[in-house]
């Protein structure tokens, strides 16, 4: 049985599970105690020192988001003196900040503009101590702002603890420390995997996507281009937040609706990619399965941060990876051959956006040769939600009036499996529909079809499942801090010649999966809850709104979509062909960590 | 059977000090003169090693090297008259020399030692008379040493002479005749507090630590001595070594703890030294590492040194420094003892704290607990600098006031001008005005006027000092020395800097000072550990008892106003 704790928090009597903190404890009572550095995603880092509170019989005030409750504890967490303290101390962060909110990316869903103005903060007797830093823009996924950093700590301790990167560090001490990559280089030298959860985590714009908007309103501009767009799974029930509507809604025939008004030429959809990439994904695996063709276990790699990662960090699981590209990058090649083909367009004359909630697929366009498999950069520019919400406002677009229309042809059409690509789990779950059915020649029972022990947020999921008397392990993780012992105990099996743990793992860099990557929307509403910032609710319930459409789709695996037989029959052969191999398929390298 | 001999060997090493412990402690050597040579950092920056080379060449040229001994000590105190070199011959009275030169060292020898020991004076020649200092003038004779007893009378680099002065007998009861529990009550009831500068009651932190569980539990010692102007700890190092190690054996036995470590600022180069020495003997002599003089308690030390971020003092940010990781504290609890090294249980003590253990063990709680005052006991060591007489380190009974350290230890104020205050506490601590200067000196009594007893640093200020700079130079290495984690203290410390650097240069405004006071308050609320908790304590002290030092360097100040510049009483 789990001790409690009985205590007084402003006047109520309160009993909560020994341990709890003052903060989320007075958070049962609805008191709500203000803090900039606290995040529910990683430890109290006590950094900020606005959620200071009074235990009677103490002469100190105590952090309530690192104090834990106990027996007999008679919390005050409001008066004028507490009040008077949290002012100063949010003054003083103000007078080491920036005067930029008006063109701040941030601005409108800054947690410090949100406390300044919870607080009612106008004059100050404090000079400004600023003194601008150097942006880090090498990526040219993240951009880091240090003179805008508040030093919650939470980037630090999410790219460090929930990441396993060790990128982020602070550096220096006193006024001038700064968040940077460790050692003071550039990120792009760094062990950086622009996962993007620095930014997710960040309360303020110290940390933010590299913005593409501009060259995005250019493309459509130019009048010459014919400007494709594709959005990813996860975007369509995040950008709601950025309109207003409830966390986890999906939106995707508004959103076709939105992308056609802005102009883009013509509108996809990457859930077609998903399926594809179930196709070529699942026949691997098929493949390696039973014909032995490679070894197992086989790793999913959908995913272009976890994709850096293990090239940085376990580049021995190489032979392990499928070689499968990313479905929008499959989208892209596809776009500028195939449909090119049919249309009649000279693919030169193609441009194709990706509308992302991530901002290393920003990076991945780019990483190597075979992300121009049709004689061209097969996706030109990615957006991320946040970067895409963004252009919808600027061109005055009201969203909520929008009427949902469909995507258009060839590249548009997906079924429910496409769909759950966006969360923990559904990768696996989609491939295993259509691996079943590949080995089989049966459809997976319908009652079967969702394979509830791999759904949910634990960090690393394993179940088994038998296909024509044989055991399929499988293994699912997210949040690439809990990448290792996976890859540990596969690498242990390895050297002791036993046979594979797992026959397929599927990981998601980010936690939650694509649900909530480094690109999707920071929104301050009513509707997302305190504390600030991403959270487990947030990411179930947008998953939800995945998992809805799948469970109402006509179509639940991706070998019944109807477009995809029709490429196979028009254009690629089968699924491994060797067209799909030229067009779909990439292969990886060992690169080092830090770059000299 | 390799454990049979350690064992073994142990025991032996046990049977040696139940031998020494048979005639009384003290000097065996059997020379008949005595030189002690102070050779520490203080002494040896005045060169003080080449006064020990000179006695050592002139005694080998008059053959006396079978009847005087020359032995290289730690610190005599008096450190502003150094190189200090204190000559005992039998049958003679003591003599202390100050500022000591090569020269003198010679004359020494050939004018006084050899005359005397061949029996052809029985007197000090009165040339060398202007070279002493008066034992029994108050610095010598009002202090009273426990933590400093060895210093200036054994060699820090042997075991033997520290074992020739009641070394490790303590160790020894404590291991053979004591449950790590009486232990922890003994240290408990001689009311013993951190001498780092909390005062935090050292045996309960040994209970905690003592009762907690875990694979592994770590003693760790705090020398990261970092105040300004401080020694206390670089003294104890460098001059009784082992008295660290003996109280760390017995506070690791205490605790059941596995194994200690001590952080040492690299700064400190010859306590490191001597630290690492002494380690080494005492491992050779079977007090260190496994089956300790043939117990079944296995200990060992590790030293790791501070790169010199005064932060790093704090315990949780020590901690993650020896981890490797960026000096910064982390919110407590859990403390240290409960989770601290590597999440293990860990009880973190100062230098000096160690230094007394030896000591109760040696004397008994009982007897311990008579010295000092009711709520502070023992002793206590300063580092007694600025615009006094007597500068060094002393070490007096806890309960002395203020006055009679600066007065008579100290002998006065250096020159023509007035005291005007004193300060304790270093960076974290307060000035205390002339007027309070009867305040006897404890833990609770010096929080109680706005200063901390701190690790014992104590500056005296005459007519002459600006408070406002004095506050300013505090704040200064505060703000320079904060680790950038918490915004209070990483911010509000540069935001009361700049107010008092424009106060200080005759450009502040009343204003300031309201801001000062708001941020001050705000820091000291809202910081996350004790550096900036503190850090405002030199401006607010010297605002509460001097404010019109602040208020005069403010021009636009009315003369009628509610503020107690000069301006005003004139006005008045």
């Amino acid at each position: 049985m789990t001790e409690m704790v009985k205590a007084i928090i402003d006047g109520v009597e309160i009993e909560v599970e020994k341990g709890t903190t003052i903060l989320d404890a007075a958070r049962k009572v609805n008191i709500d105690i203000p803090t900039l550095c606290k995040h529910p995603d990683v430890e109290a880092s006590a950094a900020c020192g606005i959620c200071v509170v009074k235990i009677e019989g103490r002469p100190n005030m105590v952090r309530s988001c690192c104090t834990p409750l106990d027996n007999g504890m008679n919390v005050i967490t409001k008066d004028p003196e507490i009040i008077g303290v949290r002012r100063t101390v949010i003054e003083l962060i103000l007078s080491n900040h920036p005067n930029e909110c008006l063109t701040c990316m941030r601005s409108g869903h800054c947690e410090l503009q949100d406390l300044a103005s919870e607080f009612g903060m106008r004059e100050t007797n404090l000079p400004s101590l600023v003194k601008k830093k150097e942006k880090d823009e090498s990526t040219k996924a993240i951009v880091l702002d240090p003179s805008k950093c508040v030093h919650c700590g939470r980037c630090v301790e999410v790219c460090q603890n929930q990441q396993n990167v060790h990128a982020l560090s602070f550096l220096g001490r006193g006024l001038p420390t700064q968040i940077a990559a460790a050692g003071g280089i550039d990120l792009a030298d760094s062990p950086c995997i622009k996962c993007g959860q620095c930014s997710a985590h960040c309360p303020t714009g110290a940390i933010t996507e590299y913005d593409e908007t501009q060259k995005v309103w250019d493309m459509i501009m130019e009048n010459e281009d014919h400007v494709v767009v594709q959005i990813a799974p996860a975007v369509r029930v995040a950008i709601g937040e950025e309109f207003g509507y409830p966390i986890g809604t999906n939106l995707t025939g508004k959103l076709y609706s939105a992308l056609r008004m802005m102009g883009f030429d013509k509108v996809f959809d990457t859930n077609f990619g998903a399926d594809l990439t179930i196709m070529e994904e699942g026949s691997e695996f098929v493949q390696r399965f039973t014909k032995g063709t490679a070894p197992l276990p086989l790793v999913t790699s959908c995913c272009p941060a976890w994709v850096d990662l293990m090239e940085k960090y376990h580049p021995d699981m190489i032979e392990n990876f499928s070689t499968c590209k990313s479905p929008h990058e499959m989208v892209g090649a596809l776009t500028k051959t195939y449909y090119a083909e049919k249309m009649g367009i000279d693919p030169a004359k193609i441009k194709v956006v990706s509308i992302m909630p991530c901002t290393a697929k920003k990076y991945e366009i780019s990483r190597d040769d075979s992300m121009s498999s049709s004689g061209f950069q097969d996706v030109d520019v990615v957006l991320t939600t946040r970067e895409l919400a963004r252009m919808i406002k600027q061109a005055g677009i009201k969203f909520r009036d929008l009427e949902e229309v469909e995507a258009d042809n060839p590249l548009g059409e997906y079924t429910g499996a496409g769909t759950i690509f966006g969360y923990t789990g559904g990768v696996m779950t989609a491939a295993l529909r259509s691996a079943y059915a590949l080995i089989t020649n049966e459809e997976l029972p319908d009652d079967v079809i969702d394979f509830k022990p791999i759904a949910g947020l634990e960090g690393v999921k394993e179940a088994e499942v038998e296909i024509q008397g044989k055991t399929v392990k499988i293994a699912v993780a997210h949040g690439t801090g809990n990448v290792e012992k996976v890859m540990e105990k596969v690498r242990s099996a390895r050297e002791n010649g036993e046979e594979p743990p797992y026959h397929f793992i599927e990981v998601m860099a980010c936690r939650g999966g694509c649900v909530a990557g480094g690109g999707q929307p920071r929104v301050i509403s009513s509707d997302v809850p305190r504390p600030r910032g991403i959270n487990d609710e947030i990411r179930m319930r947008r998953a939800k709104g995945l998992m809805g459409e799948d469970k109402d789709a006509k179509l639940r695996r991706s070998h019944q979509n109807p477009s995809i037989s029709k490429l196979y029959d028009d254009y690629l052969d089968a699924p491994l062909s060797k067209k799909s191999h030229e067009l779909l398929h990439t292969h990886y390298v060992a690169r080092s960590t830090y770059k000299r | 059977m390799a454990n049979e001999k350690l064992i073994q060997k142990g025991l032996e090493a046990k049977a040696r000090l139940e031998e020494r412990a048979k005639s009384g402690f003290g000097d065996t050597s059997g020379a008949r003169a005595k030189v002690y040579g102070c050779n520490s950092t203080s002494c040896r920056s005045a060169g003080g090693e080449s006064v020990i080379d000179s006695f050592n060449q002139a005694v080998d040229a008059n053959e006396l090297s079978d009847q005087v001994r020359i032995v290289p000590t730690g610190c005599m105190g008096l450190c502003a008259k150094g190189p200090l070199v204190k000559v005992v011959i039998d049958g003679m009275e003591d003599q202390m020399f100050k500022e000591v030169e090569p020269m003198v060292a010679r004359l020494i020898v050939a004018e006084y030692i050899t005359p005397v020991l061949e029996g052809k004076i029985s007197e000090l020649p009165e040339f060398l008379k202007q070279y002493t200092l008066d034992l029994n003038s108050p610095f010598f004779a009002s202090q009273q040493k426990i933590v400093l007893q060895n210093l200036g009378h054994i060699n820090p680099e042997s075991i033997d002479d520290y074992v020739d002065f009641g070394g490790y007998q303590a160790l020894k009861k404590c291991l053979f005749e004591m449950s790590p529990q009486d232990v922890v009550n003994e240290i408990k009831e001689s009311g013993l507090r951190g001498r780092g500068g909390g005062g935090f009651p050292t045996g309960l932190k040994w209970q905690f630590s003592h009762d907690a569980e875990g694979d592994e539990k770590f003693v760790i010692c705090n020398g990261d001595e970092g105040d300004p102007g401080a020694y206390m700890d670089s003294g104890v190092l460098e001059g009784d070594p082992h008295a660290v190690i003996e109280g760390m054996l017995i506070a690791g036995y205490a605790q059941r703890a596995t194994s200690g470590w001590l952080y040492i600022r690299a700064e400190y180069p010859l306590a490191i030294k001597r630290i690492e020495n002494a380690i080494r003997q005492a491992r050779k002599n079977r007090l260190l590492g496994d089956n300790i003089l043939g117990s079944d308690f296995s200990f060992d030390l590790e030293v790791r040194l501070g790169a010199g971020a005064f932060v790093c003092g704090e315990e949780t940010a020590l901690i993650a420094s020896i981890e490797g990781k960026r000096g910064t504290p982390r919110p407590r609890p859990p403390y240290p003892t409960e989770s601290g090294l590597w999440k293990q249980p860990s009880s973190i003590n100062n230098v000096e704290t160690f230094a007394n253990i030896a000591k109760i063990i040696n004397m008994g709680a009982k007897e311990y607990s008579k010295i000092g005052t009711d709520k502070s006991k023992g002793t206590k060591v300063f580092a007694l600098t600025g615009r006094v007489r007597n500068g060094g380190l002393v070490e007096v009974p806890m309960g002395m006031t203020l006055d009679e350290i600066v007065n008579q230890v100290g002998g006065g104020v250096d020159g023509d001008a007035e005291l005007k205050a004193v300060q304790t506490g270093g960076p974290s601590g307060g000035v205390i005005p002339k007027h309070l200067l009867d305040l006897p000196v404890c833990y609770d009594e010096l929080k109680a006027v706005g200063s901390i007893m701190g690790s014992g640093g104590m500056i005296v200020m005459d007519e002459d000092d600006s408070l406002v700079d004095i506050a300013k130079f505090y704040l200064g290495f505060t703000v320079e020395e904060s680790c950038g984690k918490c915004a209070p203290c990483r911010i509000g410390g540069q935001q009361m800097l700049d107010k008092l650097t424009k106060i200080a240069a005759g450009d502040g405004k009343k204003q300031d000072v309201t801001d000062i006071k708001r941020i001050a308050h705000a820091m000291q609320k809202a910081s996350l550990c004790g550096l900036g908790q503190t850090a405002p304590n030199p401006v607010l002290s010297t605002l509460k008892f001097f404010e019109s030092e602040y208020t005069d360097k403010i021009k636009e100040c009315c003369g009628g106003c509610a503020c107690s510049c000069n301006k005003n009483e004139a006005a008045k």
